[in-house]
């Protein structure tokens, strides 16, 4: 895998995607005041006729694209992740109950958004969205799979959740890999058979880092960019514990319930090998410069280091 | 005696409203409405749960949308571009199953297994449960979104299909009615109509007692509806209103129907006891009796 080039936000692939997707009539877009955030903007700019504006008004944002999906259209309704989370019910009653079709994309999600302070950084919402029977729940490393994986969702049959990341981030895919990415398949990104790192969102490029430190020490990791977190690729965790036999997860989320949550589920209950977290202690955010903040509360490729040293050590004293 | 209604409804409901066919339609509306009193009494009591209250006090005007405006194809419920009805007051579900049941949708084998395990009939009305529900109700507040939703739709397809959103008066409490008010009249939705079932009776107890909403028809036009008060158990005047619906150049609709929970059976009538608890089997022979 070639070295990551400097590139884009993922809420820029999303903008970026819902323009693509605008050769299909059925596509609608839905905003609630923040399409210049979301990036849905670009659309509204193109086809305003297909994009509604809700206001400040999150909770009928939802049912809005619930009653516009019952009748056809396939409506992309964005916001920042933490608004998403006030219409929580509504999303779990009246969009993914009856199954419809409405893509959720919260923006600025995790305590990568900085300076807004913790009311902004949603640090649950992975959690609470995989809690819901028939979500899809994914979170792109960069702008370019983000708009990849977006693009799929209109084959996807039934409700999802994306959440995407304010900041711009170094690349991880350029315009050939990202072709090869597919919802519900982790995106192997480098093999090494010491341990398994899983990541997402903007913590895939800090377990690259984290994987060529360890490298020098003679460690050899696999990292796979986990953009799917529900449905999760089992098939994949069960061939890399097979191949590892320790884990390590990565998120800018807590560690109750994301991305972490999801493969300690499965590995305690088909294959106890150990797993160690790097993620968000049960805690909330503050306001900081993005790097400031991410190594405050832990979300640092040294500490994705130490987890993989830590898991190699559970698994040879085992 | 079931009276099945196979018509599709003509978009301009002018037929069922002259001389004496009026008269006669008014008569067959009531009596199938009372059909769907005597339903709803017994399926509640059969599940021995369920909304008997809010049910018999929407029923009347249930019966007059469906009656005679609602485009509505009984022999294909699921038809793409019927009109829209959405029962936002999901709880009243007894009521949506005894009039489908006289629409010859439902069977009566299907209204007694309400609320029973793998039933059609569940618990709130639920669209992937039961042909002929355009929406999964159970938590307030959520239905006029919806039906905004729908009313875009509509527009955008250009179709002329209506949306019509039954909301209870203890649900306007829910501040997501107001989003969906708000934005029902910026988004000019002429094609959404909203009947609120005013009957002034909320879970607990009167609304006047838990949260008394006030003019509700005043906060409505104050976000620029067009607003009009009607008797709920009134079926000639409901008829009436219904046709003054088609009336050109309004905003999106609200019909404030001024109603009695539990309209029909003399000891549920303006009983909050009976928003949320079925007839026993003395109090279903009372209740039969006086239906009869």
């Amino acid at each position: 895998m070639s070295a990551p080039s400097s590139g884009g936000a993922s809420r820029d692939g999303y903008g970026k995607a819902l323009l693509r997707l605008s050769d299909d009539p059925r596509v609608v877009v839905l905003e609630a005041d923040l399409g210049k955030s979301t990036k849905s903007c670009h659309f509204r700019e193109k086809f305003p006729e297909r994009t509604i504006s809700l206001g400040i008004a999150e909770q009928n944002m939802m049912l809005v694209a619930a009653g516009m999906a019952s009748s056809g259209k396939v409506p992309f309704a964005s916001t920042f992740a933490i608004f998403t989370e006030r219409a929580f019910e509504q999303v779990r009653n009246g969009i993914a109950r009856p199954g419809l079709k409405v893509h959720i994309c919260g923006s600025h999600g995790g305590i990568h958004t900085g300076t807004d302070g913790s009311s902004a950084q949603s640090i649950e919402d992975l959690s609470i969205y995989r809690s819901i029977p028939k979500m899809t729940v994914i979170h792109p490393c960069d702008d370019l799979s983000a708009e990849e994986l977006t693009v799929q969702l209109l084959d996807v049959q039934g409700p999802s959740y994306m959440r995407t990341a304010r900041n711009k981030v170094p690349r991880m895919y350029d315009e050939g890999s990202k072709m090869g990415l597919s919802i519900g398949v982790g995106s192997v990104l480098e093999e090494g058979g010491d341990v398994a790192i899983f990541a997402c969102g903007v913590m895939v490029e800090r377990a690259r880092n984290a994987s060529a430190k360890l490298a020098k020490e003679g460690i050899d990791c696999t990292v796979v960019d986990m953009h799917t977190i529900k449905p999760l690729d089992i098939e994949l965790l069960s061939k890399l514990a097979e191949r590892c036999g320790c884990f390590v997860s990565a998120e800018d989320h807590s560690v109750i319930g994301g991305l972490g949550g999801a493969i300690s589920e499965w590995l305690s209950t088909n294959k106890p090998i150990p797993l160690e977290m790097v993620g968000v202690r049960d805690r909330f955010g503050e306001s900081g410069g993005t790097s400031e903040l991410m190594e405050e509360v832990g979300l640092t490729s040294e500490a994705i280091c130490q987890a993989a040293r830590n898991s190699i050590n559970r698994k040879n004293s085992s | 005696m079931k009276r099945t209604l196979k018509t599709i409804n003509s978009p301009t409901p002018e037929f069922y409203f002259v001389g004496d066919a009026a008269q006669d339609r008014i008569a067959e509306l009531e009596e199938m409405a009372r059909q769907c009193r005597i339903d709803i009494v017994k399926m509640t009591h059969a599940a021995r749960a369920g909304h008997p209250g809010g049910s018999l006090s929407a029923i009347d005007c249930m019966v007059a949308l469906y009656g005679t405006s609602l485009r509505f194809d009984t022999s294909n419920p699921n038809w793409d571009d019927r009109d829209r009805f959405v029962m936002s007051k999901g709880h009243a579900s007894p009521a949506m199953y005894a009039l489908l049941h006289q629409m010859g949708v439902l069977e009566e084998s299907d209204l007694m297994g309400f609320r029973t395990l793998g039933s059609v009939c569940q618990g709130h009305v639920d669209m992937n449960w039961t042909d002929g529900v355009d929406f999964s109700a159970g938590s307030l507040g959520m239905g006029l979104s919806f039906g905004l939703g729908c009313a875009l739709s509509a527009r955008m397809d250009s179709s002329e299909r209506r949306i019509w959103v039954m909301l209870g008066d203890g649900e306007t409490q829910e501040g997501q009615i107001w989003e969906a008010v708000m934005a029902a009249n910026y988004h000019n939705a002429k094609n959404l109509r909203v009947i609120i079932d005013r009957n002034r009776i909320q879970n607990d107890d009167f609304m006047g007692v838990q949260m008394e909403i006030g003019d509700i028809g005043a906060k409505f036009e104050s976000f620029g509806w067009s607003v009009r008060e009607v008797d709920g158990h009134n079926m000639a005047e409901l008829v009436e209103t219904l046709r003054w619906t088609e009336t050109s150049d309004l905003g999106p609709i609200a019909i404030i129907a001024n109603t009695t929970k539990g309209r029909g059976v003399s000891f549920m009538e303006d009983n909050p006891e009976f928003h949320g608890k079925a007839p026993d089997d003395e109090q279903l022979a009372i209740a039969l009796e006086e239906l009869s």
